[in-house]
C-alpha cells in the first residue's frame, strides 16, 4: 500500500451468478503481474469491502472497475452510478453487464410474476406460510429494507456510460488476460470498444458445410449422432454462431455443442435474435410432404433460443406488458 | 376523441408490389393514407430486425409485399421471406405483439386492385386491434 504509483482496481457484481468473479482468478500467474502494479480496492465478492469504502473514495479515484452482472433492482442502479463516479474506466464484464445475459430473460415477465413463481410456485420451494419478501420490515433493532426489484432487467450501458465491453458467459481467461494486459500497459483500445473478435463465430469455427446449408428438421444435440466435421446447423442443431461475435475460440462448437450466443451480436448487428432468426429461417428447407410450419413447430421457445443472452439489449428489450 | 389512425409501414419489392402500387396510382384508385411505403429491391432484403425496429419506432402494423412464389426477380428471395415471416409470427406472439400486426402478401405488378384491397384490409384490421403501446421506458 506504500507505493503511491500503484493503480487502483475494483471488481463489482450486480445481477450475476459469480462466474465472472471466478474467471478473474483463472488468469493464473498473470494475477501476480496485476498485483505488482495494482491494488484491488473494491471486490465485495472476494474480500470484505463495504459500500462506505466506496463512498469515501474521491471521484475518479479507481483507475478501472470491472463490473459484472445486469441491473435489475434499485441497489444495482445505485451502485452502478456510484462506481461510475468513482472510476476512470468502467468495463462491462461478462454477458450480463453487456447484454443482460440470462437474468435478462426475465424480461418476458414482470417482477411480481417472478417473485410469485420463485417463492410460491417452484416445485422445489417449501413455503407453507407463503412468506414473500417485503421492501421494509420493522425489527426490534430497527427498520430493515430491501432493494426494489424491477419489471425490466437492464444492461449496464442502459444505466450509466460504459467505456469497454468484455463479453462472454463468463469471458474467457484469454480475453480477461488481454484486458488486464491492456490495463497494465495503458494501451487501451478506443472508448466503446468490445474486447473480443469483430466477425461472426462461424469465422472461427472449423466445421465444414457439406450439403449447401439446408435444415430439414430441428434436433437437440442429444437427439442425434453428431458428425464432428460438419456444420451443426446442417445437422439440424440450432447454433447461434451466425449471429454471435467471435473471440472465444469456438470453444463450444469444438466439442460439438452448438454456440449459445454468449458473446452477443457482432459489429453492425443491433438485434442478435432477429439476426439469428433470419439466418436460421433462410436455410430451412421442408422435406416433401411437410410445410414450413411443420418444420418450425420443432423449435421450442424461439424467443428464449434466439435471445438467450441478449433480450435486455435487443430492439424491443422486453415483452409487452398488458395492463 | 378522434378516431385512431394507425401508422402502417409497408415494405414493397421493387419488381412486383411497388409496381402494383404504381399501377394503383396511375389508374387513380384510392387507398387509406395510413400506409408508409418503403421500397426495397426484394422482399428478401427485409431483415427481421427491420420489422422489430418499425414496431419499436411506433408502427402499429407492418406489411411485407413481394412477388408471387416462382416470380421473384432474384429467383428465391421471396421464399426466404416466407420462411422468416412464418418464424417471426411466432416470435412476435412471444413478445406479446398480436401476430395480425404483421402481414406478408404476394402482389404482382398487374394487381393494382389487389394492392388497394390489401392495404384497406390491413388498416381496418389494425384499427380493430387498436394502437400498439409498447412499454420501452428505460427506467422502471
Amino acid at each position: 500500500m506504500s507505493d503511491k504509483a500503484k493503480m487502483k482496481i475494483g471488481i463489482y457484481w450486480a445481477a450475476s451468478c459469480g462466474g465472472c468473479d471466478v474467471v478473474t482468478t483463472h488468469i493464473n500467474e498473470k494475477i501476480l503481474d496485476l498485483i505488482e502494479v495494482a491494488d484491488i480496492v473494491f471486490w465485495p465478492c472476494a474480500m470484505d469491502f463495504k459500500y462506505d469504502d466506496l463512498r469515501q473514495m474521491a471521484d475518479g479515484e479507481m483507475d478501472v472497475c470491472l463490473f459484472n452482472g445486469a441491473i435489475r433492482n434499485s441497489d444495482h442502479e445505485e451502485l452502478a452510478e456510484l462506481i461510475r463516479k468513482k472510476s476512470k474506466v468502467l468495463i462491462a464484464f461478462g454477458s450480463c453487464a453487456c447484454f443482460g445475459g440470462i437474468p435478462g430473460l426475465s424480461n418476458v415477465t414482470t417482477a411480481e410474476e417472478s417473485i410469485r413463481r420463485a417463492y410460491l410456485e417452484e416445485p422445489t420451494t417449501l413455503n407453507p406460510e407463503k412468506v414473500l419478501p417485503r421492501l421494509e420490515v420493522r425489527a426490534p433493532e430497527g427498520d430493515l429494507t430491501l432493494p426494489r426489484i424491477w419489471d425490466t432487467v437492464h444492461t449496464l450501458k442502459q444505466v450509466v456510460d460504459v467505456d469497454y465491453f468484455v463479453p462472454g458467459c463468463p469471458p474467457t481467461a484469454e480475453l480477461t488476460g488481454s484486458a488486464v494486459d491492456a490495463i497494465i500497459s495503458g494501451k487501451l483500445p478506443p472508448a466503446g470498444s468490445v474486447i473480443a473478435g469483430n466477425k461472426a463465430l462461424c469465422d472461427e469455427c472449423d466445421k465444414v458445410k457439406k450439403n449447401e446449408m439446408r435444415m430439414i428438421e430441428f434436433k437437440a444435440p442429444w437427439e442425434t449422432e453428431i458428425d464432428p466435421e460438419q456444420c451443426l446447423m446442417e445437422q439440424g442443431i440450432v447454433c447461434s454462431g451466425p449471429a454471435t461475435r467471435s473471440g472465444c475460440g469456438a470453444q463450444c462448437t469444438k466439442v460439438n455443442m452448438p454456440c449459445r450466443g454468449c458473446f452477443g451480436p457482432p459489429d453492425g448487428v443491433e438485434d442478435q435474435g432477429a439476426a439469428l432468426l433470419g439466418a436460421i429461417a433462410s436455410v430451412v428447407s421442408p422435406p416433401a410432404g411437410k410445410s414450413i410450419d411443420d418444420v418450425f413447430s420443432g423449435l421450442r421457445d424461439p424467443l428464449g433460443l434466439f435471445y438467450r443472452f441478449s433480450l435486455a439489449d435487443s430492439m424491443l428489450r422486453r415483452t409487452k406488458i398488458s395492463k | 376523441m378522434s378516431e385512431f389512425e394507425p401508422k402502417i409501414v409497408a415494405f414493397l419489392c421493387n419488381w412486383c408490389s411497388y409496381a402494383a402500387a404504381d399501377s394503383a396510382g396511375t389508374s387513380r384508385k384510392a387507398y387509406p393514407a395510413n400506409i408508409r411505403v418503403i421500397r426495397v429491391m426484394c422482399s428478401g432484403r427485409v431483415e427481421p430486425d427491420f420489422i422489430l425496429k418499425a414496431f419499436k419506432e411506433g408502427a402499429d402494423g407492418v406489411l411485407i409485399c413481394g412477388c408471387h412464389p416462382g416470380d421473384c426477380h432474384y429467383l428465391e428471395g421471396n421464399y426466404k421471406t416466407e420462411r422468416r415471416a412464418a418464424l417471426l409470427h411466432t416470435l412476435l406472439d412471444q413478445f406479446g405483439i398480436e401476430p395480425e400486426r404483421f402481414r406478408l402478401e404476394w402482389i404482382s405488378a398487374s394487381e393494382g386492385e389487389r394492392f388497394v384491397t390489401v392495404m384497406a384490409e390491413m388498416v381496418e384490421k389494425i384499427k380493430s386491434i387498436g394502437p400498439m403501446r409498447l412499454e420501452l421506458k428505460a427506467v422502471n
